[in-house]
């Protein structure tokens, strides 16, 4: 079966920070990252997103070698800690960019922005604006983005870390019903192993710039990582 | 109670600065009111007006637009070797006297320049005439492009790392990338920038008088220099000073509707990565526009600093008039500075004191009151005051006027500072007693020394380069190096001034330099 993520002997030298991965990744799966601060996660995310370039080694997404692919062609959505949104453009925008980048869309295309932002509890929201909306709101129009987006590959830094304990449990149950509804693969960057055990079904710790361990969630050790 | 014997002794100095600022103004506009506006609306001034307008108009037009586009291509490089030095460049022009600017730009664009030369090696027969607009129109975009792309790359710097990675991540092809997300930055900073630049231009006399060439292109500042020194018509100049009066503050009250451009890089830490620009075109692109554009602005640099270096230095040394106004210079700018430093001072420590929304709001003015009564606006009014000067007073009215000329400035580095300093300082100081000289010598002095030092030297550079204020003095009894060169230019005496030039660059770029806050000193300030 391919991989959905696979990085075959992945190598990269930034500055004095060397990172090597080998990494395979089910489709379907949601994968939670851990590691203590600047162990690579972040880098590692780069690195599948297209914003870093491997010194060698291969990056495959769905069984494709994606060296010569743009950040924006390859299949993968980001959501980060905050900063999702473009806080000059209105809600119904940063969604649509997801669709067209050049928000060239029709009837159907804008129906299904409204039916994202519906999903993920925004119905109404098109003409706010992101300064008027909550920590929380703003992650949802990220996923909103996300779901027009359809990219197999979802790839979240810390979504939730911004947001207070009560907040984060209830993101994370949309994640997981929108993880179960669209079969994305989902890697999540988090420092909290309650959450990763909530929400993942395998982990991956990422020490010193390589991949230290990976299993089962119910293998993920301590109460708190990094 | 000994809380506010301390504030109160910062209210009465504040109160102090603010009635000499508005004193001094007020004498200046005194005699202007009693000699009345002669001459009303007429075809010349109409004429003045509208030119110096349109020459504003045209000046910011060209500063935006290339400005704008030489921050695209900047702010689309921060992994670019030279991109510190890039945005030091920028800064460049601001540190040069615009009477250096000016020789500067005759070296390249004027009758016997670099251009012509170009041209007729090429064997173009006509020659490239700079007198006029066109002169004017090349000094102003030397000084506004960098200034304007200078603040535009900022806007761009400041939209948090994650855009360009979701820019990226989206998709956005150049088009979309400027439409959704650079156009956007660039808006919002354009009112203040282009409202800035619309003031320096509208009220721009060194650059007009010396490259404007003639009465088709003169602004009301040169006109009522011209009005006042040539033609001696005191109800003229005054009329033109009420004109000039309300246009400034015409521009003022626009400017105040809209957030004044800032400078400040955003996110510390996070650093500025940027995904488009790969390709060929792309990077061929945003090389032959930062070419274009250090050719520009560098060209005048180095033609003063080659016309210098070839001229005839023993001959300027053995004159005796380089010698006098080389102290007159250093007396006017060393009083200028202090008293710059000193009524900064005044203002910032009184303006964090009050609790008064009208007295902060008097000592602000009172702090910018410069930008609505120009220095030829003072000088006017002194002027005929003195009915023409002669002594000692001309030398103390130019100096106060430059030290109101260097106030806003200087405040500007000098309040943020305080502000936190105080902040941070009061209360332990409160209750450890420390009032008065003591809290001065020992808290206040040393945490403050260096944004004090910063408006001491940019006042400093501000002074020395400044022909302004002394235009209308200057002569026989009172020259400086400005004016001496200004001097040695209109009696064709070229080399001497090539010399001049160069050493009024030098030592107006380095004090400029100590007195600009840097990245890193920016920081410390407030700390």
């Amino acid at each position: 079966m391919t991989r959905a993520i696979e990085l075959d002997g992945v190598a990269l030298t930034l500055g004095s920070h060397r990172f090597g991965f080998d990494l395979e990744v089910a489709p379907g799966s949601f994968t939670a990252v851990t590691g203590p601060s600047g162990s690579g996660k972040s880098t590692l995310f780069n690195i599948i997103a297209g914003f870093e370039t491997p010194d060698a080694g291969r990056v495959l997404l769905g069984g494709r070698d994606v060296a010569a692919t743009a950040p924006g062609a390859r299949p993968v959505s980001l959501v980060f800690q905050d900063n999702n949104l473009f806080a000059h453009l209105d809600i119904f925008t940063n969604v649509a960019l997801g669709v067209n980048p050049s928000l060239r869309l029709n009837a159907a295309e804008r129906s299904a922005v409204s039916s994202a932002l519906s999903r993920v509890g925004l119905g109404g929201f098109e003409t706010r604006m992101p300064a008027t909306l909550s920590g929380g709101e703003k992650q949802r129009v990220a996923f909103a983005r996300a779901l027009v987006r359809k990219r197999p590959i979802m790839l979240l830094d810390e979504p939730f870390a911004a947001l207070d304990p009560a907040l984060r449990h209830q993101m994370g149950d949309l994640l997981a019903a929108l993880h179960r509804d669209e079969g994305f693969t989902v890697l999540m960057i988090t420092h909290d192993p309650d959450e990763a055990r909530r929400l993942a079904d395998r982990f991956v710790l990422v020490e010193a710039g390589h991949v230290a361990g990976q299993g089962a969630i119910a293998d993920l050790q301590g109460d708190r990582v990094g | 109670m000994d809380a506010w014997r301390g504030m109160s002794g910062e209210r009465v100095g504040g109160a102090f600065a603010l009635a000499f600022i508005l004193g001094f103004v007020a004498l200046a506009l005194a005699p202007l009111l009693r000699f009345g506006g002669a001459g009303g609306v007429d075809p010349q001034l109409a004429g003045v007006l509208a030119f110096t307008l349109w020459q504003a108009s045209l000046s910011t037009l060209l500063s935006v637009a290339f400005g704008a586009v030489v921050a695209l291509s900047v702010a689309r490089r921060p992994h670019f070797k030279g991109w510190v030095w890039l945005l030091r460049f920028m800064a460049a022009p601001m540190g040069l006297p615009a009477l250096a600017a000016a020789f500067g730009v005759l070296a390249v664009w004027g009758r016997e320049g670099t251009l012509n030369s170009v041209l007729s090696f090429f064997g173009v027969g006509t020659k490239f005439n700079v007198y006029g607009m066109t002169g004017i129109l090349i000094a102003h975009t030397f000084f506004n492009i960098p200034l304007a792309a200078r603040l535009f790359t900022a806007a761009l710097d400041r939209f948090p790392p994650t855009y360009w990675k979701l820019a990226a991540n989206l998709g956005l092809g150049r088009i979309s990338l400027f439409r959704f997300v650079e156009g956007p930055a660039l808006m919002a900073a354009l009112p203040g920038v282009a409202g800035l630049i619309f003031m320096l231009c509208a009220t721009s006399f060194t650059l007009v008088l010396t490259l404007g060439g003639g009465p088709a292109a003169t602004t009301l500042e040169v006109a009522i220099y011209q009005a006042l020194k040539f033609d001696f018509e005191p109800g003229r100049a005054v009329f033109l000073v009420l004109v000039q009066v309300v246009l400034t503050g015409l521009v003022l009250a626009f400017l105040a509707a809209f957030p004044a451009p800032a400078e400040e890089r955003a996110q510390q830490g996070a650093e500025a990565r940027r995904f488009d620009g790969g390709s060929l075109a792309s990077k061929l692109w945003d090389g032959l526009v930062i070419a274009a554009f250090l050719l520009f602005c560098g060209a005048p640099f180095v033609a003063i600093l080659i016309d210098g270096v070839r001229a005839d230095f023993p001959h300027l040394l053995a004159d005796r008039l380089f010698w006098q106004a080389l102290q007159t210079s250093a007396v006017l700018g060393l009083s200028a500075a202090l008293l710059a430093v000193l009524l900064s001072w005044l203002i910032a420590m009184a303006r964090v004191s009050t609790r008064s929304l009208i007295f902060a709001g008097g000592l602000d003015a009172g702090g910018s009151l410069i930008l609505l009564t120009p220095p030829i606006v003072l000088s006017t009014g002194w002027f005929l005051w003195l009915k023409g000067g002669g002594g000692f007073a001309p030398y103390v009215l130019v100096a106060i006027i430059n030290a109101l000329m260097a106030l806003p400035f200087a405040l500007r580095v000098l309040q943020p500072a305080v502000r936190s300093h105080v902040e941070r300082t009061r209360r332990l100081s409160e209750s450890l007693g420390l009032n008065g000289f003591q809290r001065l010598r020992i808290i206040d002095g040393p945490a403050l020394s260096r944004p004090l030092f910063m408006a001491f030297f940019f006042a400093l550079s501000l002074s020395l380069g400044d022909l302004g204020a002394v235009a209308l003095f200057g002569g026989e009894g009172l020259v400086t190096l400005p004016w001496l060169i200004y001097a040695r230019l209109g009696s064709y005496r070229t080399t001497d001034a090539a010399a001049l030039t160069l050493i009024l660059a030098v030592v107006c770029m380095v004090f400029a330099v100590l007195g600009t806050p840097s990245d890193r000193r920016q920081g410390e300030a407030g700390r």
